[in-house]
């Protein structure tokens, strides 16, 4: 049906009908035209999944190399290039999307709008994202001509200055890192802007700022961050291009230029980035565990503030990986202050979903399992954090493997696992199929294995000297074996992955029909068909209290009598 | 149990929320602000650490004229938005044209200025770390200007058509609050260039 | 002297439980090991830095055990046995939410003091007149160091005098670079510290156990960063002296490798390195007027033997590919001569 028809009342228990009848080719236009915040979900969900294969795969030829000392899969060349584009492909083409993509989808359902705040800015934010991974991606092929010249960006995702600077990083392998991330940036402030004008000045009546749900407020919280966050990156990025191409020297060494100063607008950057990737991360967590728990999350105000708390203690932090470029002591002793800090409001947030799961009734359908392990490993992964802000240990963790490990286990074990919480939580809503429970649990039960093998390991290889960025080891320094181990935890997520690969693909045609509502859960989104028609509501939902559903379900005990 | 409670009212009073286009030009705002932080920063950092070439003091000359002239049209964007909202389109196209030609006025000034400092001073983005950070600070700034002034005269295009009416008067004001926005930037970058930096 | 002396004396046993785990692991002695585990201190910072370590690592323990007993306990207790009701809604409780976070703001509070000292405590350690002084440049993909008393440059492997707390002699260590940035990592000896350029940064270490420790650059600095291996040999008072006085000789010269020698001297060689006593002044690459007093090349990449080291000449990228040195087309018979004559560099 056209997208600006008006929709009659009482349609609202019929599924609109699959797009039919048209040709490929007016099937592919739809969706590349399309501005429906659901469409664009689901084109930065695909994206991401994609990109989150090619990182994996670069990953996997990562630690086929590292499994032997001395080895010769990759070449020392092709290994840079690989954990370059592996970091960088996982925090901006895997990470952000995926951000986007659940805000996209989501949002406007659970606030009861009928779209983004600016549906063009949002296909055109997602337009100019998608195109900036795909220039990254042309890196590979761009470059060529002299040997060592060109090519895919060889120097880390961090890409320190001097090394970046034309005279250690001839050919185009850098600007292709700049441009792309530069150009990606455009439509990742795009659209931070959409999700913020969207949760402030589209939602239904009666839902005021302390009735939104947790998922649209931490994403709220998120795109403001992000505004600050990515936005000192793209500055930077604009001063390496300077440097390169109009002979500027703000990071020159030799002009009295500072590779200090490189390091601090990209930890600046570097830094909230890592919140702006973990809060959806908590936002999803937020909508699982209450669901599934069967109980309202425990202290919703609290949540709120510690979002916000961590969002602004977090741009204050982020010399804490500097601590070995030699600031004073009093610096040095700032920033562990305030990275200890925010901890604080982090670790809280695990004990407000321990009182949530606290006396409800737990099922552990496949989102909870993946919802569960990310509790421990986020507790794991704070708790290392903690450590890492000790400066003088972080004298000797920094640039090891500790820290690959630590960060690992927040972006794998917090982020990639509440991501599959969430795939398996909206599936069903954003195609009317719910994933098939039997594969998702071997997705589950391998992913975590393969990932406590890897990443437990990795902690302790670590410890014993080995730094990272490196293409091969030693084979006397005692981490043979240890990295072998951390290797094949790798090959069992690979499987993990491939599998819910195909459950995505599989239940898609055979998976059983969800219906509105299949996990008896509490918010907007569950109010509409699955999947919910173009306009996502036939009237414009009124609600009282931040579990609309609840209260439709339990008339005689409604949320609002308790919230304050 | 207790018995069924009456349903509340969703909300008291009317429901409105804040208008879109201002929140969105807010954010805007706060991203393109923490860009031109990080350009200040590096530019109040590298003051004095130039090893050759020309310095600030020997180069620039205060810009009071043309800073006047920018400043003086935020004044009169003002009253070009009080115009449109009370739909005297004439009115608003005089003020709307004036704020153009006070930017314009502007634009020219600064190329003025660094045809000097390039061609008679022999500073350029590549001589040493004053001109990296002067031209790229300056140079961010007016590119906003230019885009502010590109978006200024589309709508002037518009109202000279006879197509901008008082309806419009909102999403005019998020334009004013783009270039109110460079007005301001401009007070920072002129204070950290032309009065800490010399 | 006296303020370093106290230093060692009052942090060496910092807190209770790194006292008793160093009451286990430390007498016996961290020797020198293969494996640069930054559990086997063997110098005064890298020891320090130990004790804290298992002091934050009880408390950080302590928090999991408690709180991911808690989620273990919840998760098995609270499983759904039915579905017919739903379980009490519990909204929130201002008490229990002040609690646990005063509680953490407690534990940071004493975290964070402990982390405090110590930094100031090895970041401000005043440099005793006893100590060696050594400035260290790093290179894409090398270690310059520098003995500006002794007079002396050598590469890839620090030579230190053993240090103890009766008699002190740390090495402080002056940390600049040469091109981008690198950083100086000897897991046993300190933690880390950055070599960036324009930006002269220092370390100290306090050797208490002789021997060789290694390390290596922690901070990418290019292609061959794996490859800038370091070894620190620390040398007991008569074996430094012997070294020292080693190193401070011209470069032998054995007139029956004059025609090495010529080679050498004719080819670029001299562009980049310097031999003592030689028209060779360069300074791109490592110093070679004692090259066999080093047991490895290329940092590390391969044991110092004369195949090696022929086949480094001829073609580095089989040891080190894209590293900086070129590939010096030499034939079969100058490769011979020129290796022969740097044989001789002891």
């Amino acid at each position: 049906m056209a997208e600006n028809s008006i929709p009659l009342p009482g349609s609202i228990d019929l599924a609109p009908a699959r797009e039919s009848g048209g040709t490929l080719l007016e099937w592919l236009h739809e969706w590349i035209v399309t501005v429906d915040h659901k469409r664009l979900g689901i084109l930065y969900i695909l994206y991401a999944t994609f990109f989150l294969l090619v990182g994996g795969a670069e990953a996997v030829a990562i630690r086929i190399q590292l499994a032997f000392p001395l080895n010769h899969f990759l070449s020392a060349q092709v290994y840079n290039r690989f954990f370059t584009m592996h970091g960088t492909t996982m925090v901006f083409l895997v990470g952000m999307t995926f951000v986007f993509g659940f805000a996209n989808y989501i949002i406007p359902l659970q606030i009861g709008a009928r779209d983004m705040a600016f549906p063009r800015l949002n296909a055109f934010s997602f337009w100019v994202t998608a195109f900036g991974g795909l220039l990254l991606y042309y890196s590979f092929l761009g470059g060529g001509g002299l040997y060592g010249v060109g090519n895919a960006p060889d120097v880390g995702w961090f890409a320190y200055a001097p090394l970046t600077a034309r005279a250690f990083s001839p050919g185009h392998a850098i600007d292709y890192w700049a441009l792309a991330l530069i150009v990606s940036g455009f439509g990742t402030v795009g659209t931070a802007i959409n999700v913020i004008a969207t949760v402030i000045s589209m939602r239904c009546k009666g839902m005021t700022m302390m009735r939104l749900p947790l998922f649209s407020w931490l994403l709220l919280v998120v795109s403001g961050l992000t505004l600050v966050t990515i936005t000192p990156l793209t500055a930077a990025q604009v001063m390496l291009v300077i440097d390169r191409y109009l002979g500027g020297h703000f990071f020159d060494t030799q002009a009295g230029g500072s590779a200090v100063v490189w390091m601090h607008f990209f930890w600046i950057f570097g830094h909230p980035e890592v919140y702006v990737l973990v809060l959806p991360a908590f936002a999803i967590a937020n909508e699982v565990i209450p669901v599934f728990s069967r109980k309202a999350i425990f202290g919703y105000p609290a949540m709120v503030a510690a979002s916000v708390g961590i969002a602004f203690v977090s741009l204050s932090v982020w010399a804490h990986h500097m601590f070995t470029i030699g600031m004073t002591s009093f610096s040095n002793t700032f920033f562990v202050l305030s990275t200890m800090l925010v901890g604080i409001p982090t670790g809280i947030k695990i004990f407000n979903w321990l009182a949530t799961i606290w006396g409800g009734k737990i099922r552990f359908a496949t989102p909870m399992l993946f919802c569960t392990a990310f509790l421990f490993q986020f507790l794991i992964a704070g708790l290392t954090g903690i450590m890492l802000a000790v400066a003088p240990w972080n004298w000797q963790l920094h640039n090891s493997y500790f820290v690959i490990a630590h960060f690992h286990y927040v972006l794998v074990g917090a982020i990639v696992f509440c991501i599959f919480a969430g795939f398996y939580y909206w599936y069903p809503k954003a195609t009317g199929r719910m994933l098939s429970e039997t594969l998702g649990k071997w997705h589950f039960w391998l992913f975590l294995i393969g990932f406590h093998i890897t990443f437990d390991t990795m902690h302790f290889v670590g410890i014993l000297g080995m730094p990272r960025s490196i293409y091969t080891y030693e084979p006397d320094r005692g981490w043979n074996t240890l990295n072998f181990v951390v290797s094949s935890g790798g090959i069992i997520q690979a499987i993990a992955v491939l599998i819910f690969g195909f459950n995505l693909v599989w239940s898609y045609f055979h998976g059983r029909v969800a219906g509105n509502d299949p996990w008896d859960a509490w918010t907007l989104e569950w109010n509409t068909t699955s999947p919910p028609p173009p306009y996502n509501f036939v009237q414009e939902p009124v609600v009282r209290s931040r579990r609309p559903l609840w209260d439709e379900k339990h008339p005689e005990d409604p949320d609002w009598g308790y919230e304050e | 149990m207790s018995a069924i409670p009456a349903i509340p009212p969703a909300y008291e009073g009317e429901w409105r929320t804040p208008y879109r286009g201002k929140v969105a030009m807010f954010g805007l705002i706060i991203g393109e602000s923490a860009i031109f932080t990080i350009f200040v920063v590096a530019y109040i950092f590298y003051i004095g650490k130039s090893l050759s070439g020309p310095t600030p003091q020997q180069v620039l000359e205060v810009p009071i004229f043309i800073t006047i002239c920018l400043l003086s049209s935020s004044f009169t964007i003002m009253l070009a938005e009080r115009a449109l909202a009370r739909n005297r389109l004439s009115g608003f196209a005089a003020w709307l044209g004036s704020t153009i030609c006070l930017g314009l006025i502007f634009l020219g000034g600064t190329a003025i200025e660094w045809h000097e400092l390039i061609f008679r001073d022999g500073l350029t983005i590549s001589t040493n770390l004053f001109g990296t950070t002067y031209y790229s600070l300056v140079g961010l700034h007016a590119t906003h200007v230019i885009i502010g002034l590109a978006m200024l005269s589309l709508v002037l295009v518009f109202a000279l058509a006879g197509r901008m009416g008082e309806q419009h008067a909102e999403r005019f004001a998020v334009l004013a609050m783009y270039w109110h926005f460079v007005d301001v930037v401009w007070v920072v970058v002129f204070t950290v260039v032309y009065i800490i930096g010399r | 002297m006296r303020r370093f002396r106290s230093f060692i004396s009052n942090h060496r046993f910092c807190e209770l439980p790194g006292r008793l785990a160093l009451a286990l692991l430390w007498l016996p002695g961290h020797g020198p090991q293969s494996t640069p585990s930054i559990m086997a201190p063997a110098s005064t910072p890298a020891q320090e830095i130990h004790s804290l370590s298992y002091f934050v690592l009880s408390i950080t323990g302590g928090i999991f055990i408690v709180v991911a007993g808690l989620l273990l306990y919840a998760i098995i207790k609270f499983r759904a046995k039915d579905s017919d009701s739903e379980p009490a809604q519990i909204y929130g409780s201002t008490q229990i939410e002040l609690a646990w976070t005063v509680v953490p703001v407690l534990i940071v509070i004493v975290l964070f003091l402990t982390t405090a000292r110590l930094i100031f405590a090895i970041q401000d350690a005043a440099e005793p007149p006893s100590a060696l002084n050594v400035t260290v440049i790093g290179h894409q993909f090398w270690w310059e160091f520098r003995y500006p008393k002794f007079g002396i440059v050598t590469a890839n492997e620090l030579h230190v005098p053993l240090s103890s707390s009766q008699d002190p002699q740390p090495t402080f260590l002056s940390l600049l670079s040469a091109d981008v940035d690198h950083s100086f990592w000897v897991p046993q000896l300190a933690g880390k510290t950055d070599l960036i350029p324009n930006h002269p940064n220092s370390t100290w270490i306090n050797p208490l156990q002789p021997g060789m420790y290694v390390g290596q650059c922690a901070q990418f600095c290019g292609v061959q960063h794996a490859l800038m291996l370091l070894r620190v040999y620390v040398d007991t008072p008569e074996q430094f002296a012997a070294w020292v006085r080693n190193q401070q000789l011209p470069a032998m010269q054995d007139p029956s490798v004059a025609a090495g020698r010529q080679v050498f001297e004719t080819q670029a060689c001299i562009n980049c390195h310097t031999i003592q006593g030689t028209v060779a002044t360069g300074r791109f690459g490592p110093d070679l007027t004692h090259l066999m007093s080093r047991q490895t090349l290329a940092a590390g990449a391969m044991a110092n033997t004369p195949a090696n080291l022929r086949q480094w000449i001829k073609d580095p990228d089989t040891f080190k590919s894209a590293c900086l040195m070129p590939a010096m087309q030499l034939s079969d018979q100058q490769l011979d001569q020129v290796t022969a004559y740097l044989l001789t560099l002891r």
